[in-house]
C-alpha cells in the first residue's frame, strides 16, 4: 500500500490538472501568447470604457480586440504590426503613450520646459533674495560705530541702537 | 507687488479659458483616421439574400454605410432621420448590420449555434426595418463584428460618407441629428455628388 501512494498522489495531481486545464482552456492554450496579448494590450485604450486599458477592459470592444490580437500573434505578426493594425483603424487615441508629432509636442516637451522655467524662476528668486539679504545686512553708519567701539574694548554706548533689534 | 498678482490672475484666467474649452468638447468622439483613405474592402452577405456586397460594387458612387443593431438604442434615435434621407433620394445607403446577435447583452451568444446565429440576426433586423421603416439600398451583417474593427467602429450608430473614388470623406460618430444632416452631410453629398 505504502508503495503506490505516490502513484495515486501522482494520479490524483494529475487529475486536478486536467480538470483545471480543461476550465481555463482558452486562457492557458498558449501561455506565451497570452503573456504577450497581455503586455500589448496593456499599452492600448479602450475606446469603449476611455480609461481602461484594453487589456482591463471588459466591454465588448474590447473582448473582440483581444480575440483578433491574439489572432494576429498567432500569426506570427510582431508587436509593432499589431499596434500599427490598431492605430490604423483606430488613431493614437489608443496609445497610452501618444508618439512624438507636431501636435503632441507640447505634450511631450511641456514637462522639460516647465522645468527649465522652474530653474530660471529659481535663479531669479535666490539673486534677488541674496541682494536684498546684502542690502538688509549692510551695517549702518551707527552700527558700524558702534562696532568698532566695541572692537576697541571700550565700553558700549549706554543705549543700544534701536535700527538693529535681533528679529530684523 | 501689485504687478505679480496681476500675472496670477492672469495665468489663472488662462487656465480657467483651457479648461472652459476642454468641457466643450465630447470625449467620445474621437477623431477617426480614416478620413481622406479608403474604405477599406470586405465582402459580407447581404440580409436576407443569397448575395454578397463588396463596397468595389458602388465605385463611382456616392453613398453612405450606416453601422446599426436591433439591439442599439441610439440607432432607434437616429433610425427616422435615415429613413428622410432615403426619401430624398440623394444616395444610397447601405446598412451595416453590426453585430445583431452578438452585440446584444440580453442574449447569451456563446449557447448559439453559428448557423443559428446567421438566421436569427436575419430574422431580428427584417423584423426591426418593418417596424421602424427601411431606409437602406441594401444591408449586410457582420455577425462577429471583424469588419466593424476594420472601420474603427467602437460603437453604433456611426455613419461613414464614401465618395465616387471610395474614399472615406465623413464620419459621424453617434446617431445623425436633424442638424447634423442638414448642415453638414447634405452640403457635403451635393458637393460629392457633382
Amino acid at each position: 500500500m505504502n508503495a503506490l501512494r505516490p502513484l495515486t498522489l501522482c494520479l490524483a495531481l494529475f487529475a486536478c490538472s486536467l480538470a483545471s486545464a480543461d476550465e481555463a482552456r482558452p486562457l492557458a492554450a498558449d501561455p506565451l501568447t497570452e503573456q504577450r496579448l497581455l503586455a500589448i494590450t496593456s499599452e492600448l485604450r479602450c475606446l469603449v470604457c476611455q480609461n481602461e486599458t484594453i487589456a482591463a477592459s471588459n466591454a465588448d470592444l474590447a473582448n473582440d480586440l483581444r480575440e483578433q490580437i491574439r489572432g494576429m500573434i498567432q500569426a506570427g505578426k510582431n508587436d509593432d504590426e499589431i499596434i500599427d493594425f490598431l492605430v490604423m483603424r483606430y488613431g493614437d487615441y489608443v496609445l497610452y503613450r501618444p508618439p512624438v508629432k507636431t501636435i503632441t509636442l507640447f505634450l511631450w516637451g511641456g514637462p522639460l520646459l516647465f522645468f527649465i522655467m522652474g530653474i530660471f524662476g529659481l535663479r531669479h528668486y535666490l539673486v534677488r533674495r541674496n541682494r536684498q539679504i546684502t542690502a538688509s545686512d549692510a551695517l549702518s553708519d551707527a552700527d558700524k560705530r558702534l562696532a568698532e567701539a566695541l572692537l576697541a574694548g571700550d565700553d558700549a554706548p549706554t543705549a543700544p541702537h534701536p535700527s538693529k533689534t535681533p528679529q530684523s | 507687488m501689485n504687478n505679480k498678482y496681476i500675472w496670477i490672475l492672469v495665468a489663472f484666467a488662462l487656465l480657467v479659458v483651457l479648461l472652459g474649452y476642454g468641457l466643450t468638447l465630447n470625449p467620445r468622439e474621437i477623431p477617426s483616421p480614416f478620413i481622406g483613405k479608403a474604405a477599406p474592402e470586405f465582402s459580407l452577405p447581404q440580409l436576407g439574400k443569397e448575395a454578397t456586397f463588396a463596397p468595389a460594387d458602388l465605385q463611382g458612387k456616392v453613398w453612405l454605410l450606416n453601422v446599426w443593431a436591433s439591439w442599439c438604442p441610439s440607432c432607434r434615435v437616429e433610425h427616422p432621420v435615415l429613413v428622410d434621407l432615403a426619401k430624398r433620394d440623394v444616395l444610397p445607403i447601405v446598412g451595416l448590420n453590426y453585430k445583431e446577435v452578438r452585440g446584444d447583452g440580453a442574449l447569451d451568444s456563446s449557447k448559439i449555434a453559428p448557423e443559428e446565429e446567421k438566421q436569427l440576426a436575419t430574422e431580428r433586423a427584417q423584423k426591426w426595418l418593418t417596424q421602424h421603416g427601411d431606409p437602406y439600398a441594401l444591408s449586410v451583417l457582420d455577425l462577429d463584428g471583424r469588419v466593424g474593427i476594420d472601420y474603427g467602429v467602437y460603437g453604433a450608430p456611426e455613419t461613414f460618407l464614401i465618395d465616387k473614388a471610395g474614399v472615406i470623406r465623413f464620419k459621424q460618430i453617434g446617431p445623425i441629428t436633424p442638424e447634423a444632416l442638414e448642415t453638414t452631410l447634405l452640403p457635403l453629398i451635393a458637393e460629392l455628388n457633382q
